[in-house]
C-alpha cells in the first residue's frame, strides 16, 4: 500500500467514525471505559476474577443458547433430551460440558472477585453501591444454578428443588401458600419444570445482566480500588489531570487480563476435557438417574457452591417445631455481606495495613466458611455420634453449629474488632 | 508428567471425592475400562444385547453408535439387531414397564447412564456379587445391592455362589459353563461397553483434550510475551 492510499484509507475511517460520534457517543465511551479509564497500576492476582467472571457470563449466555435449542422443558422428555445432547447433537457433549462446568467455575470466580473485594476493603466508601450491585448478582446467580439444576431433572435435580422450595413453607403463616405458588403444584411436578425453564432462560439472565452492567457504570464513576486501599484520584497529573498511580485500562489491564484467561481457559479445559463430574462435585452420580417422586434419594445434597449455606441450615435446630429459624440463618448468612461497609469502622482498607486482631478474625471466617462448605456435601453423622454426655449428638453437627457461630460473629463482631484493631500507617503511593 | 501436572491442577478438586453410593460401606472390585479396546466392548456390547437388553432398555443408546467400536452395519444388524429395528434405532424392550414392575417387584432401570449413576467398579462387583438366598422370591440376594429384585441372569455362565454370612465372603458351589477367570473376563467386558455406552464421547474427549491444552499452552506464552512488551515502560 503506497502512502497516498493509506492517508485516503485512514481519512475515509475518521469521516465514518466522524459520522457514528454525532449520532452515538461511541469515542467518548470507548476513552470513558477504555482507553482514558484510569486504573491503579498495581492490581495483582486477584485483580484477574472480575474480567474473568465477566467472560464466564458470556459463555453461558453462549452455551445456553445452544443447550435451549435442543433441551425439552418437560418432565417426560427433559432427561432424556439432555442424554440426546451428550450423544446425538454434533459437539453437543462439549457445549454441555461447558456449561455444566461454567456454572461450577462461575461461583469459584465469584468467591475469590468476592474474598479480593473483602481482604482490600473494596466495598468502603465511595465504593458501596458497587458493592451492593455485586451481592445483588452473587444473589440472582444464586437463584439462577438453582432454577438451571432442576432442568436436567435427575434425582438430585429433583429432590434438591423440593428441599429448597420447602423451606419456604418454614416462613410463618404465608409459608405453604409461597412454596406452592413457587412450584405451581402440590410438589415439584412438570409445571415446577416448565417455570423453572422460564426464569433460567430469560428472568434471571436479563436481570443478571442488567446488574453487571449497573456494578461496571458504578465502578468506572468512582474507580477502582487497589491493594493499598488509597485513593489513586488524591494524586493527579498537574498537566494531564490523569492519577500518577494510575494506568489506562486499555491496553494495559486488556492485555494483562488475557494472561488470565489464558489460564482460566487451562484449568477449565482441564476440567471439561478430563474430569467434567469433578469427583461428583460439578455432576451428581445421583443425577443420571431420572427423577422419581416416589423414591427419595438416601442422600441429597445441594452442589458445593450452596453447601456452607445449606450447612448452617441444617446446624440451626429448630425452634417451637418450626424450621424458620434455621431458614432465615441461612438467608442472613447470605445477605450478611451486603452490610459490610457499615459494619467495617476501621481507618484503613486494606488487610496490608491492618492488625493482627482483624487477621485472625477473617481467618476464622475463612475457616469456617471451608468447614461449613465441605459439611453440606455429607451426610451429618458422617463422624458418628458424641455419648451421652452431649445427649448423643451428631459430632458433625455440633461442629457445624460451632463454625456457624464463628461465621456470624465475623459481621456482629465487625463494629468492634475494626476500631480496637491496630493499623499501620497508609503510604501516599501504591506500593506495587 | 502431564498426568502430575493436571492432577496437581486438580487436586483441591479431588481431595475428597464424593462417595457414589452412600448407603454401602461394602468394597468394591475395580473394573477393567479400557475404551480404546474395541474388542472388549464389542465382546461386552454381544453379552449386553444377549443377556441385559431382554429386560433392560438402553433408550439413549443408537444401534449405529456401535460402528465407532470397530463393527461393521451388517454385524450390527445380523448379530445384535434380533427385532427389526432400524440402524438408527435405540435399544428399546418390548417388555412394559408395568409387567416388569408385577413381575419383579420394580421395573428393570433403563441401563444408558447406568454406569455414571453407580459407577463402572459397583457395576462390575455387582454382576459378580449374586449368590443363592432361599428367602428371596427369586431365589438370589446380592452383596452390594441387598435384596434385589433382578434374579441372576449369567446363573448358567457363572454357576451358584453361596455367601458366608460371617467373613461376608461369596463360595462358588455350582460350577457354571465357565471357570471364574473366564467369567471375570466376561463381566469385565460387560461393565466395559456399559461404561462406554454411558458417555460415548468420553475417548474422543480425553484425546481432544491434550490438543486444546497444548493449544492454551501455546496461547499463554503469547499472552505472557504481549503483556511484557506493553508493560515494559510501566514502573
Amino acid at each position: 500500500m503506497t502512502d497516498k492510499n493509506k492517508s485516503a484509507l485512514s481519512s475515509a475511517l475518521n469521516d465514518g467514525l466522524n459520522w457514528v460520534d454525532a449520532r452515538f457517543p461511541l469515542t467518548s465511551n470507548v476513552k470513558a471505559h477504555l482507553t482514558e479509564y484510569y486504573a491503579p497500576k498495581n492490581f495483582n492476582f486477584w485483580y484477574f476474577f472480575g474480567s474473568l467472571a465477566l467472560l464466564v457470563l458470556v459463555l453461558q449466555i453462549l452455551t445456553g443458547i445452544f443447550l435451549t435449542m435442543h433441551y425439552k422443558p418437560d418432565a417426560d422428555l427433559a432427561f432424556g433430551s439432555v442424554e440426546y445432547i451428550m450423544r446425538d447433537v454434533p459437539w453437543g457433549w462439549l457445549i454441555r460440558y461447558m456449561h455444566s462446568t461454567g456454572a461450577s467455575m462461575f461461583f469459584v470466580v465469584v468467591y475469590l472477585h468476592m474474598f479480593r473485594g473483602i481482604i482490600y476493603g473494596s466495598y468502603r466508601t465511595p465504593r458501596e453501591l458497587i458493592w451492593l450491585f455485586g451481592v445483588a448478582i452473587f444473589l440472582v446467580l444464586m437463584g439462577e444454578a438453582f432454577f438451571g439444576y432442576l432442568l436436567p431433572w435427575g434425582q438430585m435435580s429433583y429432590w434438591g428443588a423440593q428441599v429448597i422450595v420447602n423451606l419456604f413453607s418454614a416462613i410463618p403463616f404465608i409459608g405453604p401458600d409461597v412454596s406452592e405458588w413457587l412450584r405451581g403444584d402440590y410438589l415439584v411436578s412438570d409445571a415446577t419444570l416448565n417455570r423453572f425453564f422460564a426464569f433460567h432462560v430469560i428472568a434471571l439472565p436479563f436481570v443478571l445482566v442488567g446488574l453487571v452492567v449497573a456494578h461496571l457504570i458504578a465502578l468506572h464513576e468512582v474507580g477502582s480500588n487497589n491493594p493499598d486501599g488509597i485513593e489513586i484520584k488524591k494524586l493527579k497529573d498537574k498537566k494531564t489531570g490523569f492519577p500518577l498511580d494510575g494506568i489506562p485500562f486499555h491496553p494495559y489491564y486488556t492485555v494483562k487480563d488475557l494472561v488470565g484467561v489464558s489460564v482460566f481457559l487451562i484449568v477449565f479445559s482441564a476440567i471439561i476435557f478430563f474430569a467434567p463430574e469433578m469427583g461428583g462435585y460439578f455432576l451428581e452420580a445421583n443425577n443420571f438417574v431420572p427423577a422419581d417422586p416416589l423414591k427419595t434419594p438416601a442422600h441429597i445434597a445441594p452442589v458445593w457452591y450452596f453447601t456452607p449455606y445449606y450447612s448452617i441450615l441444617r446446624a440451626v435446630p429448630p425452634i417451637l417445631n418450626s424450621q424458620f429459624p434455621g431458614v432465615a440463618a441461612m438467608g442472613l448468612s447470605v445477605v450478611a455481606f451486603a452490610f459490610l461497609p457499615w459494619l467495617d469502622k476501621s481507618p484503613v482498607k486494606s488487610i496490608r495495613y491492618r492488625g493482627m486482631l482483624y487477621k485472625q478474625w477473617l481467618v476464622a471466617f475463612v475457616i469456617s466458611f471451608l468447614v461449613l462448605g465441605y459439611l453440606g456435601t455429607v451426610p451429618s453423622n458422617i463422624w458418628g455420634q458424641f455419648g451421652a454426655w452431649m445427649g448423643g449428638a451428631d459430632r458433625a453437627t455440633v461442629v457445624a453449629r460451632i463454625f456457624t457461630v464463628v461465621y456470624f460473629l465475623f459481621f456482629v463482631l465487625m463494629p468492634w474488632y475494626t476500631k480496637k484493631d491496630k493499623t499501620k500507617p497508609m503510604p501516599e503511593r501504591v506500593t506495587g | 508428567m502431564k498426568k502430575l501436572l493436571l492432577t496437581l491442577l486438580l487436586m483441591p478438586f479431588l481431595a475428597t471425592p464424593l462417595v457414589v453410593s452412600a448407603s454401602e460401606s461394602i468394597s468394591l472390585d475395580k473394573a477393567p475400562i479400557d475404551a480404546a479396546d474395541h474388542e472388549s466392548l464389542q465382546r461386552g456390547a454381544r453379552t449386553f444385547v444377549n443377556y441385559c437388553l431382554n429386560c433392560h432398555s438402553a433408550n439413549y443408546m443408537r444401534y449405529n453408535r456401535l460402528l465407532e467400536i470397530g463393527l461393521t452395519e451388517k454385524q450390527i444388524k445380523d448379530n445384535l439387531m434380533l427385532a427389526g429395528e432400524k440402524i438408527g434405532d435405540t435399544m428399546k424392550v418390548a417388555i412394559s414397564k408395568k409387567d416388569a414392575a408385577k413381575w419383579f417387584g420394580a421395573a428393570p432401570p433403563d441401563l444408558s447412564v447406568e454406569v455414571r449413576a453407580r459407577g463402572a467398579d459397583w457395576v462390575y462387583t455387582y454382576m459378580r456379587g449374586f449368590y443363592r438366598d432361599s428367602s428371596r422370591a427369586t431365589g438370589w440376594n446380592n452383596t452390594v445391592f441387598d435384596k434385589v429384585g433382578m434374579p441372576h441372569v449369567l446363573y448358567e455362565l457363572q454357576g451358584e455362589q453361596e455367601l458366608n454370612h460371617e467373613t461376608h465372603t461369596l463360595k462358588l458351589v455350582k460350577p457354571g459353563k465357565l471357570s471364574v477367570e473366564e467369567y471375570d473376563v466376561l463381566v469385565g467386558d460387560l461393565t466395559n461397553f456399559m461404561a462406554y455406552m454411558a458417555e460415548p464421547a468420553k475417548h474422543q474427549r480425553n484425546q481432544l483434550g491434550w490438543f486444546v491444552l497444548l493449544f492454551l499452552g501455546v496461547l499463554l506464552v503469547l499472552t505472557c510475551k504481549l503483556k511484557k512488551a506493553y508493560w515494559k515502560e510501566i514502573h
